[in-house]
């Protein structure tokens, strides 16, 4: 079978299971759903394996394929078609997808299984996975905008998932209002390239770029900031980012798939693949640059005061989310998406640890109250423990490597690149620090009744409250079910988080510097016409880099143990010192009320207006009630005509009749 | 015969049929009359149509014929129709048509 065949089959496994999930969740019992769902996943990704051998067969040259299923419309100079493109880039995307979902699917099956939508859970969760295939494999613009609607619109079905609970719909109703913000201006972006290329295809594009466009031409850096939008709003970067940490509030593997290992990552994919537009706008690519920098500064600073577990990870997530847009921005293609790769494994990784704790602390997210699982969970915290340190850049774990080889890029670019360089080194110091928060409060000191609990063998439970607001909700609706697992005693969960340890030891090892090269020759193809691909820092920078890097991370770590575990209570101390700073970053440094001052409350009052002045007073007093006023005077005679008395009407007609022959007979007279 | 007879007997019913329709209040009495008015005409189209000596009255008279019976089969009906959701039989009760 030819790439794109196995191209086609990606997309068609997931879409499978979602029809067969979807419409036989009567028929389907017990774990079922789970299994269609997982092996639909697994379709997909072994497909994905199939195309990669088909790809590895051909000349480089030759590795990108084409093909349509139908097309939907040709005119003249327009063809709009039901394309996919398979390259490399779209491949790694495909399998790092695929490959992450499965295992994540593989966890839900026994996380979810108490819950009572559970076949609908793994509805949705095909779905979404089939929407980010669609986005990543997408041939053209046109298929690229339906991908990306339909990641959001799974997004915000898997955050509402538990609609009872309030805080989780308004959660995915702004998760689903942020992204279509995006939407549009992907839109505008694709209306603006096709009005001066005349083409949806990305080749066309790219090709019809190069001819129309100058070197920071206006329309494309115009084009190109409104993909940016796009990009920003589905990667969480600054301003567009709060959506992504309230989206925590749907369950913990919807987090570690959607909103960190692939779906937030369909912004980076996506200014990898119109790479030759942001190098023909230098500008836009700066501007992401420096939004990537600060988001990601921003956001490793708010996780170091979170205390919501999931939370913590999740404004990690738009931290390294930062790096890798940093990575894109500064033409370091091979970089951003080894970043993009390993981050996958060890967030989803991370992700997973949180929803077994929070398993066994009965539903309860604050770190606050967790502490000494060490020995209660000894293979969550083994895995955890994986995930924090390859998080942090610890030597020779997978974040170590694709960290520091954006860093060195960065570094190597030279001018004031080199300041964004600095600042991201500070925050990789802060996000080992963070990490380290994490695992010295969840896994030591004393242990928290919950974890005596668990060292006797049993799993606690607590009223289920909603952990947000602490308001009492239903027992069906939320986790923790009446019967919830925790990674200890399942299997599925068991082989999903010792997998993706593994890969997050292991995954550095495909772009160790200087001695191998596997996934920047693999992603060659698609970028071989970069005009930065020769721009390369060399070997003796990249191991400068790499032993900063280490000695910043195993820093973090160490002034976490400092005062986590030596000196425990100093944090608050210090925490009362700095009060104004604890609150500027516990509040996010007031984005969300920096929105609601700017654009909600303002939309409120115009609403308000809308209908107080506008509404009552002019269209129903004036318009309406002026219309009606007029016909109403004009018709008055004509009413008091109308007595409903059907003999009065006939007299009337009579007397017409009357009159009217009285008056032929005086006329003909 | 001369036709003037014909015509006087014409408006005769014509004339009978229209006061009853303007002071009876029953519908059914109402209905009755608007026959004898209807019946009225046939007879004056007759009378011309003899006078004339063509056909075309009388065929007239005969369409006549069939619009009073559908007239009548509506009519009868929404009496009926009155009847049954126990209404007042009374044509001036029936005046919503107010303006």
């Amino acid at each position: 079978m030819s790439a794109t065949t196995y191209g086609w089959l990606i997309l068609a496994f997931p879409l499978a299971g979602m029809t067969v999930n979807a419409l036989g969740w009567k028929l389907i019992g017990g774990r079922t759903a789970g299994w269609i769902a997982t092996a639909a996943i697994f379709g997909s990704f072994l497909s994905a394996l199939g195309a990669l051998a088909d790809m590895l067969d051909h000349h480089e040259e030759e590795r990108i394929f084409t093909d349509a299923l139908f097309t939907y419309a040709e005119t003249a100079g327009f063809k709009a078609e039901l394309g996919i493109l398979v390259d490399p880039l779209s491949l790694f995307m495909c399998l790092v997808v695929s490959g992450v979902s499965t295992l994540i699917h593989l966890y839900s099956v026994a996380y979810l299984e108490s819950d009572e939508g559970y076949s609908r859970y793994f509805a949705y969760l095909n779905y979404f996975v089939f929407s980010m295939l669609l986005l990543v494999l997408a041939g053209n613009l046109l298929i690229l905008i339906i991908g990306w609607a339909f990641v959001g619109a799974a997004s915000y079905l898997l955050i509402s998932f538990w609609y009872r609970r309030n805080t989780a719909t308004a959660a995915g109703t702004k998760a689903f209002v942020i992204n279509v913000l995006g939407d549009v201006g992907l839109v505008i972006g694709a209306f603006l390239l096709f009005s001066e290329t005349g083409a949806l295809d990305w080749a066309g594009v790219f090709e019809g770029s190069r001819d129309a466009f100058t070197t920071n031409d206006g329309t494309l850096v115009a084009a190109c900031l409104m993909i940016l939008v796009g990009a920003f709003a589905k990667s969480a970067q600054l301003p567009l980012h709060t959506w992504l940490a309230d989206a925590m509030e749907g369950p913990t593997p919807v987090s570690a798939l959607i909103h960190a290992a692939t779906m937030v990552t369909a912004g980076v994919y996506l200014i990898a693949r119109t790479h030759p537009l942001f190098e023909q706008a230098p500008a836009a690519a700066d501007v992401a640059a420096i939004v990537g920098t600060a988001t990601l500064l921003f956001a490793a600073s708010v996780a170091l005061v979170v205390t919501d577990l999931k939370r913590i990870i999740a404004y990690s997530t738009i931290s390294q989310i930062g790096y890798m847009v940093l990575g894109v921005a500064v033409f370091a293609y091979g970089a951003g998406l080894f970043h993009l790769m390993t981050h996958a494994f060890f967030k989803a990784l991370l992700f997973m640890g949180a929803g077994s704790i929070i398993g066994a602390m009965g539903g309860i997210q604050s770190i606050d109250r967790m502490g000494g699982f060490r020995r209660a969970m000894p293979f969550t915290f083994v895995t955890f423990t994986i995930g924090a340190l390859a998080l942090s850049g610890f030597p020779l774990l997978s974040g170590f490597f694709s960290k520091d080889e954006i860093l060195a890029f960065t570094l190597n670019r030279g001018g004031w690149y080199v300041v964004l360089a600095v600042l991201a080194y500070v925050a990789a110091g802060v996000t080992a620090f963070y990490s380290f928060r994490m695992v010295f409060r969840v896994f030591f000191g004393e242990p928290v009744p919950e974890a005596r609990e668990l060292e006797g063998g049993h799993i606690a439970h607590h009223d289920p409250a909603n952990p947000m607001t602490g308001e009492p909700e239903d027992t069906d609706v939320g986790f923790p079910g009446p019967e919830h697992h925790i990674a200890e005693r399942e299997w599925p969960m068991k082989v999903a988080m010792g997998t993706l340890a593994a890969l997050a030891i292991v995954g550095g090892a495909v772009a160790v510097p200087g001695l191998t090269d596997t996934l920047e020759k693999f992603l060659e193809p698609t970028f071989h016409e970069s005009r930065h691909i020769e721009e390369h820092p060399s070997d003796a920078a990249e191991y400068m880099g790499l032993a900063v890097g280490a000695l910043i991370g195993i820093t973090g770590i160490f002034v976490a143990y400092l005062l986590y575990i030596r000196r425990p209570g100093r944090t608050l101390a210090l925490r009362e010192r700095f009060r104004g700073v604890h609150d500027f970053l516990e509040r996010k440094w007031y984005w969300d009320e920096l929105i609601d001052a700017a654009f909600v409350r303002p939309a409120r009052a115009a609403g308000n207006a809308g209908r107080t002045v506008v509404e009552s007073v002019l269209v129903q007093g004036v318009i309406v009630g002026g219309a009606t006023g007029a016909v109403r005077a004009a018709t008055s005679l004509a009413r008091t005509l109308q007595s409903g008395y059907l003999r009065a009407y006939v007299l009337l007609l009579f007397a017409g009749a009357g009159l009217l022959t009285l008056y032929f007979l005086i006329a003909a007279s | 015969m001369d036709v003037a007879w014909f015509l006087v007997v014409s408006a005769l019913i014509f004339c009978i049929g229209a006061a009853g329709v303007l002071t009876r209040r029953n519908p059914l009495v109402v209905l009755l009359c608007l026959e004898l008015m209807l019946n009225a005409g046939n007879l004056a189209l007759i009378s011309f149509s003899r006078m004339h000596g063509s056909g075309d009255g009388q065929i007239f008279a005969l369409i006549v014929m069939v619009i009073a019976a559908c007239e009548v089969v509506v009519g009868l009906g929404l009496i009926v129709g009155m009847y049954r959701r126990r209404l007042p039989v009374d044509v001036d009760a029936m005046s919503e048509l107010r303006g």
